[in-house]
């Protein structure tokens, strides 16, 4: 079979020819003066966040509780490696898979030293991670509106350490609980400036389904336990 | 669901005769839907201002639909630009010949898909299989009615008419597990045969929620993990998406995540939100090396050409007009024979597969208005279906109806005939029992289910001037 | 107050003391309630068939018979919002647009009409029994009457009200749909109806007979024991 030929003139065709006629707007938003709506709104109408850091762990931590996320407040690099340790030894884990980054490279000297390394960041062998039983990620932010992690390639090691593993351990410093989306967006585009990773995902607690008589069973696909060791 | 047998309208009738026969089943949907609109209304009262919410929702998706060329080009600049390949179907042949041609050209041996309506819009893995390709559906409810042969039953909740019992007989007969009563266990299954596929699989498909014009990215939202798994290990990703899912900025996702996982299904988020711009990038460790985003038309500008009904294309596909459809709730989501099921499909199919054959669905509405009501877009669903009725009477009157609203008109603009008309409602009413319930009775449709009233003795008119006469006498007033 | 009562057809010849009820409410109220004669029918059927135009000739006839009120009081929350709402658009780039919108600027809803127009909460009434509402969809999503007639209620002595669990769940009457798919229909009615045994009431309120016709068709033909009862029936018992 060859190729189809790619129909783009033609759908953007008709797509013109459909846009002639304008359609009327049956529910107009506010406008800002620039004649968008413009995001900083979004804000005034989305459910309510404190404006103090203390409201947004608050928040986050309330969240975190329905959504059975595991939050563990830890004073040190040590003390979340010590918290990785006893989760290591409670469920007999042989292997980590994980990445570099300031927080976890800083972890990993404590991690017992049975527990195998997986270090992802030059390339993995799927079926090895496939196989190892949680994964330790950094994070780009943590939401507080929302109960969110928010990972993406660079922080994070990659599109499938934080999802492939049935535990996702999450390290992160306080200073990155943003409020809500809104600012963790314009967060991200600060950073990245438009070369921005191929992926940025927002996790809202472990992989859960409600697919089998609305039962909320979680780990369907993704991890069944997401724990969140937060550094000050 | 492909094949219909008998005429789309034939096919309708016997299914909802059948599904508002069964009791069990209608009682248990309504009771499941009534449980997802009841999170629904406990996440959304937590909003601050719902309504403000919605109208900047729908100014979102005004703006992008109304300029849907450009925000299109603006995508395929950004997304070409990361090294991702647009490919752009008029239809559905073209959109399945794209993809089973990457296959082919690619040594594709093992596919695993995460859930895309559009997919299922398109018939892409009948084809892929017809090709001689593997295709696992990846999400829990999607696999279950793959399993099971059978079209999704709701395009948000594809199996929530299965009863645990029925989907462990299921996975008894096809994959030869032990049967369980327990959904806990029966997820497990999935997981463990599930497993094996993402890291086999060399193409993952996927649909998409938004397409994000100014940043060049594909949003996919879903609860279970699958499609980040789907579209993270295979080295190819194809995004099969339609052209209505557009949003200029990547900040609008700000409202529209949140509003799309409170309508749907009631959470402040849905479990991953993520959007992906582009293959992978230079520097990271992982990702597929060839990242496809397929635009699907499909009859899709022919809806977009209809400015009144224009606003259906701002569909996020949240599956709230069907969890509070008492339609929906009755007759349930294979009696429509659509793909996209419930109210909203009941305005969009006549314009994506023909107005007379599937003006029905239009037809078989209340006009509640529930569906509107909740819409966190702000589409005028039912009074779509008011549309959708008159274009279908204008382009092509029913047999007999046309020439029954003439008479009923002409009756009308003529009130002495309508008081003599009106006059012999009693009689009517005296004669109506020796042919009630016949097949003669006019009126069998309503009194073979439900009682209907005697005629008053003496019409509203009849009284009042008789109520008038006795206060001139009485000198009142 | 001059007060044009618009009788729908079925009201009419079905159930005339909806109407009489309301004609005696206005009038103990001290105003003048007219019924103009030549009125027959708002167009709805056609209208929600599909047939505009048929539509829209009935509807031209009801604007002229309608012409010189005052204001419109409709018994009907469906043929109240097929005058105020879908007239205009019926109407709309028609000749006789601005006629359609003087009669939608005029028409309102009984109870809408007695507590925001008028100012009327207690009427003085005296109604014993336990009682449920029926929010008709077009009364309440139309036109936006949610409050209005369960303000009148509770000031009804002896009267009372339960909210039953799908209160704002469609009935499934829908005019030519009941007929046209009676088995989506009964269906909806049979939830509704269960929805209302299930608070015990002795009867059914709703301000929309056509809303009464399907209820009542379904509770006789099933229960029995549950009666229905326009808003304006339980109003008048002073």
């Amino acid at each position: 079979m060859n190729a189809p030929q790619n129909d783009r003139d033609a759908v953007l065709g008709r797509i013109r020819e459909a846009l002639r006629i304008p359609a009327p707007l049956h529910h107009p938003a506010e406008r800002s003066a620039g004649g968008e709506p413009t995001t900083a709104h979004f804000r005034e109408w989305l459910p309510p966040v404190g404006p103090t850091p203390d409201e947004r762990l608050a928040l986050f931590t309330q969240l975190s509780e329905t959504l059975r996320s595991e939050l563990i407040l830890c004073d040190s690099a040590a003390t979340a490696a010590s918290h990785v340790a006893r989760l290591a030894s409670e469920n007999s884990w042989k292997t980590l898979g994980l990445h570099r980054g300031e927080l976890t490279s800083a972890m990993e000297p404590h991690f017992p030293a049975d527990l195998e390394r997986l270090w992802v960041d030059e390339g993995y062998d799927k079926d090895a991670l496939e196989a190892s039983d949680a994964g330790l990620t950094e994070c780009e932010l943590l939401v507080a509106q929302t109960g969110s992690v928010c990972v993406t390639g660079p922080s994070s090691g990659g599109r499938v350490l934080s999802v492939l593993p049935p535990h996702h351990l999450v390290v992160a410093r306080r200073s990155q609980l943003v409020t809500d989306l809104t600012e963790a967006y314009a967060s991200l585009a600060a950073k990245y400036r438009g070369q921005y990773p191929s992926m940025i995902s927002f996790i809202t607690g472990p992989s859960r389904t409600g697919d089998i008589e609305r039962i909320l069973v979680l780990g369907a696909h993704g991890p069944k336990r997401l724990t969140i060791l937060l550094l000050p | 669901m492909s094949a219909l047998s008998s005429p789309p309208k034939d096919q309708f009738l016997q299914d909802a005769d059948r599904t508002t026969g069964d009791s069990p089943r209608r009682d248990a949907v309504r009771k499941a839907l009534h449980n997802y609109q009841s999170a629904r209304n406990r996440t959304g009262a937590t909003f601050t201002d719902w309504k403000a919410a919605r109208a900047a929702a729908a100014t979102i998706k005004h703006e992008a639909v109304n300029h849907l060329d450009q925000y299109l080009e603006e995508f395929e600049r950004q997304f070409t630009a990361r090294g991702g390949k647009v490919f752009w179907a008029s239809n559905s042949q073209q959109a399945r010949d794209y993809i089973l041609n990457l296959a082919k050209a690619r040594n594709v041996r093992a596919i695993v898909k995460s859930k895309a309506m559009t997919g299922e819009e398109i018939h892409l893995n009948e084809a892929l299989v017809a090709a001689g390709f593997g295709v696992v559906e990846s999400d829990l409810g999607e696999f279950i009615q793959q399993l099971k042969g059978e079209a999704p039953y709701h395009f948000v909740f594809p199996c929530m008419h299965l009863r645990r019992d029925e989907i462990s007989d299921l996975f008894n007969r096809e994959l030869g597990t032990a049967k369980t009563d327990s959904p806990e266990e029966l997820t497990m299954i999935a997981r463990r045969v599930l497993r094996r596929t993402y890291v086999e699989a060399d193409m993952g498909i996927s649909g998409g929620n938004f397409i994000v014009a100014e940043t060049g990215m594909i949003s996919i939202t879903e609860n279970e993990g699958n499609a980040r798994l789907t579209v993270g290990v295979p080295k190819i990703h194809v995004a099969l998406v339609g052209i209505e899912k557009v949003v200029p900025r990547l900040a609008d996702l700000a409202l529209l995540l949140p509003m799309l996982a409170t309508a749907g299904t009631g959470q402040h988020l849905t479990g991953y939100n993520s959007m992906y711009g582009g293959p992978r990038q230079p520097g990271e460790n992982d990702g597929p090396e060839e990242f496809h985003v397929v635009l699907l038309d499909n009859h899709r500008t022919r809806l977009l050409a209809d400015p009144e009904q224009r606003d259906a294309l701002h569909c996020i596909r949240c599956g709230a007009c069907l969890n509070v459809c008492p339609i929906f709730k009755n007759i349930g989501g294979h009696t429509y024979g659509t793909t996209y099921q419930g109210p909203i499909g009941s305005v969009i199919t006549p314009h994506f597969r023909g107005l007379q054959d599937w003006k029905h669905l239009s037809g078989a509405s209340s006009l509640c208005g529930a569906c509107t009501e909740t819409c966190p877009v702000g589409i005028d669903i039912h009074h779509h279906l008011l549309h959708n009725r008159r274009n279908a009477a204008a382009q092509k009157p029913a047999p007999g109806e046309g020439l029954l609203w003439k008479a009923f008109a002409v009756l009308m603009r003529r009130p002495a005939l309508y008081k003599l008309a009106t006059k012999f409602a009693p009689l009517g009413s005296m004669l109506h029992p020796l042919i009630q319930g016949t097949a003669v009775d006019p009126v069998i449709a309503w009194t073979a289910t439900r009682d209907f009233p005697e005629a008053a003795r003496k019409s509203f008119r009849t009284q009042f001037k008789a109520h008038q006469a006795a206060k001139q006498q009485g000198g009142v007033r | 107050m001059r007060i044009s009562l618009f009788v729908p057809c079925f009201i009419d010849s079905l159930y005339p003391n909806v109407a009489m009820s309301m004609v005696r409410i206005l009038e103990r109220l001290g105003h003048t309630v007219e019924v103009p004669e030549s009125q027959t029918c708002c167009g709805q059927p056609p209208f929600n068939s599909g047939y505009w135009d048929e539509a829209r000739s009935v509807a031209s006839h009801q604007l002229k018979a309608f012409a010189d009120a005052d204001v419109i009081v409709s018994g009907s929350g469906s043929c109240g919002a097929m005058m105020k709402v879908f007239y205009p658009e019926l109407f709309h780039d028609h000749p006789e647009e601005a006629a359609a919108k003087s009669i939608s600027s005029k028409t309102w809803e009984f109870s809408e009409f007695l507590v925001n127009k008028l100012g009327v909460r207690d009427l003085g009434s005296k109604f014993e029994g336990r009682a449920t509402f029926h929010d008709g969809c077009h009364g309440l999503r139309e036109l936006g009457t949610k409050q209005a007639p369960r303000e009148l209620l509770r000031h009804v002595k002896g009267l009372e009200l339960v909210e039953m669990s799908e209160a704002e769940t469609c009935c499934g009457f829908g005019g030519t749909f009941a007929v046209k798919y009676p088995q989506i229909s009964t269906a909806m009615a049979e939830v509704k109806c269960n929805a209302i045994c299930e608070t015990k009431a002795d009867y059914v309120i709703s301000n929309d007979s056509s809303c009464l016709m399907q209820i009542g068709g379904w509770l006789d033909r099933n229960i029995g024991s549950v009666k229905c009862l326009h808003l304006a029936e339980v109003l008048d018992t002073p």
